[in-house]
């Protein structure tokens, strides 16, 4: 006999297959993964590509509402020109517009300095200003300059700077922040709870009403007091973040724990002699991987809300970086003038946690068991 | 009973207590204190200052004075708010959070349960999908952008409501802070009640009044309502202790003095006295809802005793 003669096995389908193809017939979670993925990419890839640095400051548009036409819009060219020309302490006699260049004449009582197109290079609106003409007696000027498009899709905020780069990397932020806290809070939470669950006894005891006292200070409390011992330090606040959160997690962890160390493997393992960290990291942790992945996805929204929230209270991100919670506060502080402030990061937000939620609710479908 | 709530409440004293030492030190092991923020502050003015505060004593022995003090019911003075004690400060403020809490909590509790229900009855309807979205969107979108929101739709573009400000309670003040409050609430009640009736309504006794001709108003009222109201109360408790004592957000979106602000603004100026009064108040509302939720199981459920 040659093992050919064997048939080959059929390929058995892993929990994990199951679960994939279940969640690719859930329309809605698809949808959200798709959109979630998108998101990431252009917060990730679009600020190398939006016209703007997201701390470039236009001091000529403040505040500029959002458009697809380029600034400066036709009447605000004149605005530009006699700000300008003010500035200079000269007088305007006349200018024209040709294919995006203005001819600016100025005159003077005295003699004009060359070193004047300065002024008109320092506005936003204008550049590569140069002389085109000038008299003999030098009281008489025309200046050239190139009329600069710019594009504020999303509008400017207080201080002139484009909304949509500044939206962008809130999001990188806010996403990462989310990602890196919702997976220090899963670790603690997943090992903390593990080692719970598996100890037993006495150690389980004291471990959970750790945790019970934790969960009964009041949760702003707590976070606050992280805040301030570490200092608004952008990394040291995925920490914070995270060590806040995984109590839920913890708990989760301990119950499924609980209930697998009775499991028939777990005694062969012990039968066979494996250590207890062996059983723990090779057969309780990866079964509990369905519940943790399930709660990871509804944690990443979670911390993303508590950031900005903590952003919002100025706690968190702090300027010139931004995210999502830093810019709906500004947003929330301006909308009697400039409503897009907050429409946009809100938008932004809302959306990306609204997918979170359906492909946790997916997986949460997909991972289930019963449901088989 | 009585004997139940007063075993109850002896047992949420060892709670308190871990509660009060574990945040008083925390507060203290943090950078800082309270006299430290003010740039220049004469060194002898500063000593006098916590000489008179007690701040210059060892720790344990301000830990044995604050634990004293609390015990006679004394919170102790505000360090940056000099001219009330914390007792003062939560009064006024809980003048306001109280009555705003509470109505968004009842509101919550209403116009979610009648929402849940529908949707629970007419499950797959469009009534049902209708529900589902309120709810999804309302337990998803945060707080800090409905606030704003709805200030920007009904404060500045219908100018139906005041943008902020407290103005003696008056309703046209009141409608924002309480709806913004009153959302979330509402979207986790539509969505538990749904999820509870459903299952009540296909439970046997359900069955049985249903075959015995029972009117459909009593089915649902009188006999699926009561089996699902568990989820409901067991999650009221936690929630009415969270938004009887204020929020954060819509006090400074909406210029409330309530007392939810000095959480952060206390914590952050390291006026110890009134960070401790925050969380005991913070503790107290929520030992008093859980009993609260406690005894109500009982009366929801009579299979529920407590003797």
């Amino acid at each position: 006999m040659t093992d050919a003669a064997l048939p080959t096995p059929k390929a058995g389908r892993s929990l994990w297959a199951d679960a994939w193809n279940r969640l690719k017939a859930n329309k809605a979670a698809m949808v959200s993964l798709y959109y979630l993925v998108f998101m990431a990419v252009i917060c990730i890839v679009g600020p190398w590509f939006t016209p703007h640095q997201f701390t470039t400051i236009y001091q000529d548009y403040t505040r500029v509402p959002p458009s697809l036409e380029p600034y400066p819009l036709p009447d605000a060219v004149d605005l530009a020109v006699k700000d300008a020309v003010k500035r200079s302490r000269l007088d305007l006699a006349g200018w024209e517009e040709k294919d995006s260049k203005v001819f600016i004449t100025i005159t003077s009582a005295k003699p004009i300095d060359e070193r004047v197109t300065r002024y008109i290079d320092r506005s936003d609106v204008f550049e590569h200003a140069a002389i085109a003409e000038k008299s003999a007696d030098g009281l008489k000027m025309t200046i050239s300059a190139d009329i600069e498009r710019k594009y504020f899709f999303f509008g400017t905020d207080n201080t002139g700077r484009d909304l949509l780069t500044r939206t962008l990397i809130a999001g990188r932020v806010s996403l990462a922040i989310g990602l890196l806290a919702g997976l220090v809070a899963v670790v603690i939470g997943v090992l903390y709870g593990a080692t719970a669950g598996f100890a037993g006894g006495k150690t389980d005891e004291v471990m959970m009403r750790v945790v019970d006292i934790l969960y009964s200070l009041p949760f702003i409390f707590f976070v606050i007091m992280l805040v301030v011992f570490f200092g608004r330090n952008f990394v040291l606040m995925f920490l914070a973040v995270g060590a806040v959160l995984w109590l839920d997690m913890a708990r989760i962890v301990r119950g499924q724990a609980l209930s697998i160390k009775r499991q028939e493997y777990v005694q062969a393992a012990e039968a066979l002699g494996v250590s207890q960290s062996g059983i723990l990291l090779r057969h309780v942790v990866p079964n509990l991987l369905g519940p943790v992945v399930i709660y990871m996805t509804l944690l990443v929204p979670q911390v993303i809300i508590l950031e900005s929230f903590l952003s919002f209270l100025g706690l968190g991100v702090q300027e010139p970086m931004s995210s999502w919670g830093v810019l709906i506060s500004q947003g929330a502080k301006n909308i009697p003038g400039a409503n897009w402030l907050l429409i946009f990061p809100s938008i932004f937000l809302t959306s990306t946690l609204f997918a979170l939620n359906f492909i946790g609710d997916g997986l949460r479908d997909a991972l289930d068991p019963k449901d088989r | 009973m009585l004997r139940y709530v007063f075993r109850r409440f002896l047992t949420a004293i060892p709670t308190l207590f871990v509660i009060v030492t574990i945040s008083f030190f925390l507060m203290r092991v943090a950078p800082g204190g309270p006299f430290n923020q003010e740039k220049g502050l004469n060194p002898v003015i500063k000593a006098n200052l916590e000489r008179v505060f007690h701040l210059d004593e060892p720790l344990w022995k301000q830990y044995l004075f604050y634990l004293g003090n609390l015990l006679r019911g004394d919170f102790g003075p505000s360090y940056n708010l000099p001219d009330f004690t914390v007792a003062e400060i939560f009064a006024n403020g809980l003048k306001v959070s109280i009555p705003l809490g509470l109505a968004a909590l009842v509101l919550a509790l209403f116009i979610g349960g009648a929402l849940g229900i529908l949707a629970a009855l007419r499950q797959n309807s469009l009534v049902d999908y209708l529900v589902i979205a309120i709810a999804t969107a309302g337990s998803t979108i945060p707080t800090f952008v409905i606030a704003p929101l709805i200030q920007l739709a009904f404060a500045l573009t219908f100018t139906w409501i005041w943008v902020g400000g407290w103005h003696d309670g008056a309703l046209s003040a009141v409608i924002g802070p309480v709806l913004t409050l009153m959302l979330p609430q509402l979207a986790v009640v539509a969505r538990l009640m749904r999820g509870s009736m459903i299952e009540s309504l296909r439970s046997h006794h359900i069955r049985t009044a249903r075959a015995l001709g029972l009117s459909d108003y009593s089915v649902i009222i009188r006999h699926a309502l009561r089996g699902a109201l568990l989820p409901i109360v067991s999650y009221a408790g936690p929630a009415a202790a969270a938004l009887l004592t204020g929020s954060i957000i819509v006090e400074t979106i909406f210029s409330i003095p309530g007392i939810g602000r000095y959480f952060v603004e206390a914590a952050l100026n390291r006026d110890y006295t009134l960070v401790m009064g925050t969380v005991v108040v913070v503790a107290l509302f929520t030992i008093v809802f859980n009993l609260i939720v406690d005894i109500l199981y009982a009366v929801v459920d009579p299979r529920v005793r407590y003797d």
